[in-house]
């Protein structure tokens, strides 16, 4: 199958300004040559540290940045230097929910209001069909149709994320990038919400790209999962795969540190020594064994650490710091 | 039994609207002891942050307002605490993380100002001085490079560092109370163990109590000595984390516990989810709000169940139809 979403050694670089002139004196290196792919109606989950870079991934791909370099093609069309003329018309194709929702909904505007626009700015409807499509929104993501007339700071933080859910679904857009969609709301609001994206998947054949921090979310969703450090995906694989069998020092570690629902529970949690580093001045070598101060750092020093197929369908990055020397000998 | 810091009592907290007075919050009473953790979930919009922001008398103006209860912080009723001495409590005996860091924020101000702003209003520290101990907090929130990051704008921050920096500010002032809305949200969980155990850390050292608000269960279960759990603007079972996760009570709990999907849970499958939708505030009843959800009709709607110690430390308010054995 020809996949929806297609992304090639992308790069996205902020600078740093600094020094009396204010010049630029560096980049952070958000998101650094970073290569996956979307297959339509699929979910793939992303994870990773906090500051790696995944957000500024998932803008990136609706082309709210520009990127500093790779490919991103949609739907077989290379869009990473589409002007913003051509980029209108994939919005309707392409949305994002985001990650506060206070940032993304105009407070002084109406829930109808917000839920109207994207059928505004395509001008889609008359003003009754609209009237309806808003009910019929809301009643999809479980507000009450008297919702419409309300403001937005009327609502509590995991309302307003069900809103923000519906705008993004109003124009049935074939790929959703939803940066930690279900983190404001509670489990039991939660797993309506979750159950609401994978019905929505079903019927509309959505993809989605699903930013997340809580891991049995990410697996409960995805069909293969990303992991992110620093900038760079380090492991990517099958959900049940990834989860059953982590590969890289760095998920392991994620993977031991889920906090678990049950107060008598006795875990063994792998503790993340060293400082988490900059994206500003990253290491030059593996970013990960930097950290841990890994004997083996100076090997991967100006080296490429290129993810590498372990076992069918489950790459990890080829980093002798990282793996367990069974593991690296498998993969040279 | 040990000291208590901060008791509150049938606390009601209500919007003006359009639509009339709505009751966010309606007689929720529970006290955190000194140096303990009290938890509390529920569902979204059940009131939570509303109860949180009339502790500290933060209330979105000028809609919200404390119509009835007390708030004893330390023995002294914040309710009738004028604004310029709720002022100087917060920040310095009480620290808020809030759950929506970007409203915490200043965007129009570098990270470092918002910073050293409690070392100069309440440590009585200089410029110099402030500056430094706010990249030092920076260091303890785990902020890589934070003397280059003390000089961005909150919006040149990821969703977690920014959560991180409203942490920091909560914490810097050494306070006697944490109230942490969501502190953890936005953070992995390699971070959010980091954090978590700085806070337990500062509040070994000094003592400190805290209110956290989540609805990780996973955090509730890992950080909290008691849990408090709201439904519909009030607090339908409260007692001992163990006790809420090994012998809940309350139909609303179980059904809160059961909805969390777990690792072994099968991919990509329908969650167990709680029948109906909490109903709106505008629709407010008397008699218990989870009934009216379940469509249930008669006296369980116009007259409110008892709030009860069903055994020891343990209370719910419920009915028989949903507790067996009351
Ligand atoms: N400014 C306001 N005006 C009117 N109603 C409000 C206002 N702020 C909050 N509310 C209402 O008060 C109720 C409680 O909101 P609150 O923010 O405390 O919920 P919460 O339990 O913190 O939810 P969440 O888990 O989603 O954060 C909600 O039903 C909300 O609609
Ligand atoms: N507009 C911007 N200007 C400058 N730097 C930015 C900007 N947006 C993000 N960054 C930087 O890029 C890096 C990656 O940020 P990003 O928001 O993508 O992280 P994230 O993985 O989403 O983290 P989180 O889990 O905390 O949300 C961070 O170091 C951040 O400070
Ligand atoms: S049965 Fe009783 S306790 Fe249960 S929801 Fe109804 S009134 Fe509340
Ligand atoms: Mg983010
Ligand atoms: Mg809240």
């Amino acid at each position: 199958m020809q996949d929806l979403l297609s992304v090639e050694n992308l790069k996205i670089h902020f600078p740093v300004h600094g020094g009396v002139f204010k010049r630029q004196i560096g980049a952070v290196r958000a998101v650094d040559d970073v290569s996956l792919t979307i297959a339509p109606g699929e979910t793939l989950g992303l994870v990773g540290e906090s500051g790696c870079g995944k957000s500024t991934l998932g803008k990136a791909i609706v082309r709210l940045y520009k990127p500093n370099g790779g490919r991103i093609s949609f739907q077989g069309e290379d869009i990473t230097h589409a002007t913003q003329s051509k980029i209108r018309p994939l919005r309707r194709e392409m949305q994002m929910i985001f990650q506060d929702p206070s940032e993304s909904l105009n407070a002084r505007h109406s829930v109808r209001s917000i839920l109207e626009e994207p059928f505004l700015i395509h001008g889609i409807g008359t003003k009754d069909e609209r009237k309806k499509w808003v009910a019929e929104l809301l009643d999809r993501v479980g507000l009450p149709s008297s919702s419409a007339d309300k403001y937005s700071f009327e609502f509590s933080g995991g309302q307003r994320q069900r809103i923000g859910i519906a705008r993004a679904i109003a124009l049935k857009p074939k790929l959703i990038v939803c940066d930690e969609p279900v983190s404001a709301l509670d489990v039991s609001v939660q797993s309506q919400v979750l159950n609401l994206m994978l019905e929505l998947q079903q019927e509309m054949g959505l993809a989605y790209l699903f930013i997340a921090h809580d891991l049995a979310v990410v697996k409960h969703i995805s069909d293969r999962v990303a992991v992110m450090y620093l900038g760079k995906i380090v492991e990517l694989a099958d959900a049940d795969s990834l989860y059953r069998n982590p590969r890289h020092a760095y998920t392991k570690a994620l993977l031991s540190a889920i906090p678990v629902a049950d107060p008598a529970a006795k875990k063994e949690r792998i503790l993340l020594e060293g400082d988490v580093p900059s994206p500003i001045n990253p290491p030059r070598g593996s970013a990960f064994g930097h950290r841990m101060k890994h004997p083996l750092y100076e090997q991967t020093v100006d080296k490429d650490l290129p993810l590498t197929e372990i076992a069918p369908g489950h790459f990890v990055a080829a980093d002798p710091c990282c793996l367990t020397a069974e593991d690296y000998a498998l993969m040279s | 039994m040990s000291e208590i810091l901060l008791e509150v009592k049938k606390l009601i907290t209500a919007f003006d609207t359009d639509n009339g007075l709505l009751r966010a919050v309606d007689q929720v009473s529970f006290d955190v002891a000194k140096g303990k953790t009290l938890g509390i979930v529920g569902e979204s919009g059940c009131g939570k942050s509303v109860t949180a922001m009339s502790i500290v008398k933060l209330l979105p103006q000028p809609a919200g307002r404390i119509l009835e209860g007390e708030i004893l912080f330390k023995g002294k009723d914040l309710v009738s605490t004028s604004p310029e001495d709720m002022r100087k409590i917060r920040g310095n005996e009480i620290g808020v993380i809030f759950q929506e860091p970007m409203t915490a924020l200043n965007p129009c101000h570098r990270i470092g100002k918002q910073l050293s702003e409690c070392f100069l209003l309440h440590k009585g520290m200089n410029k110099k001085e402030a500056w430094e101990a706010s990249i030092e907090m920076l260091k303890l929130v785990r902020i890589p490079a934070p003397e280059q990051r003390i000089g961005d704008y909150p919006h040149q921050l990821s969703g977690g560092m920014r959560q991180r920096i409203v942490i920091a500010l909560a914490l810097a002032c050494r306070p006697d109370l944490i109230i942490a809305d969501e502190p953890t949200t936005a953070l992995d969980v390699t971070v959010q163990a980091q954090i978590l155990d700085l806070i337990k850390e500062q509040q070994q050292k000094l003592g400190t109590s805290m209110i956290l608000i989540t609805h990780d269960l996973g955090v509730i279960a890992e950080t909290c000595d008691e849990v408090v759990v709201m439904y519909g603007g009030r607090v339908v079972e409260r007692a001992p984390v163990l006790d809420i996760f090994h012998n809940p009570r309350h139909a609303y709990t179980k059904g809160l516990l059961a909805s969390m999907p777990h690792m072994d849970t099968p991919r990509k499958t329908m969650l167990p989810v709680i029948p109906g939708m909490v109903a709106s505030l505008q629709n407010f009843v008397h008699g218990c709000r989870f009934c009216q959800r379940m469509k249930r009709e008669g006296s369980v709607l116009r007259e409110r169940p008892i709030y009860k110690e069903i055994s020891p430390l343990h209370w719910v308010e419920a009915c028989p139809l949903c507790v067996e054995g009351l």
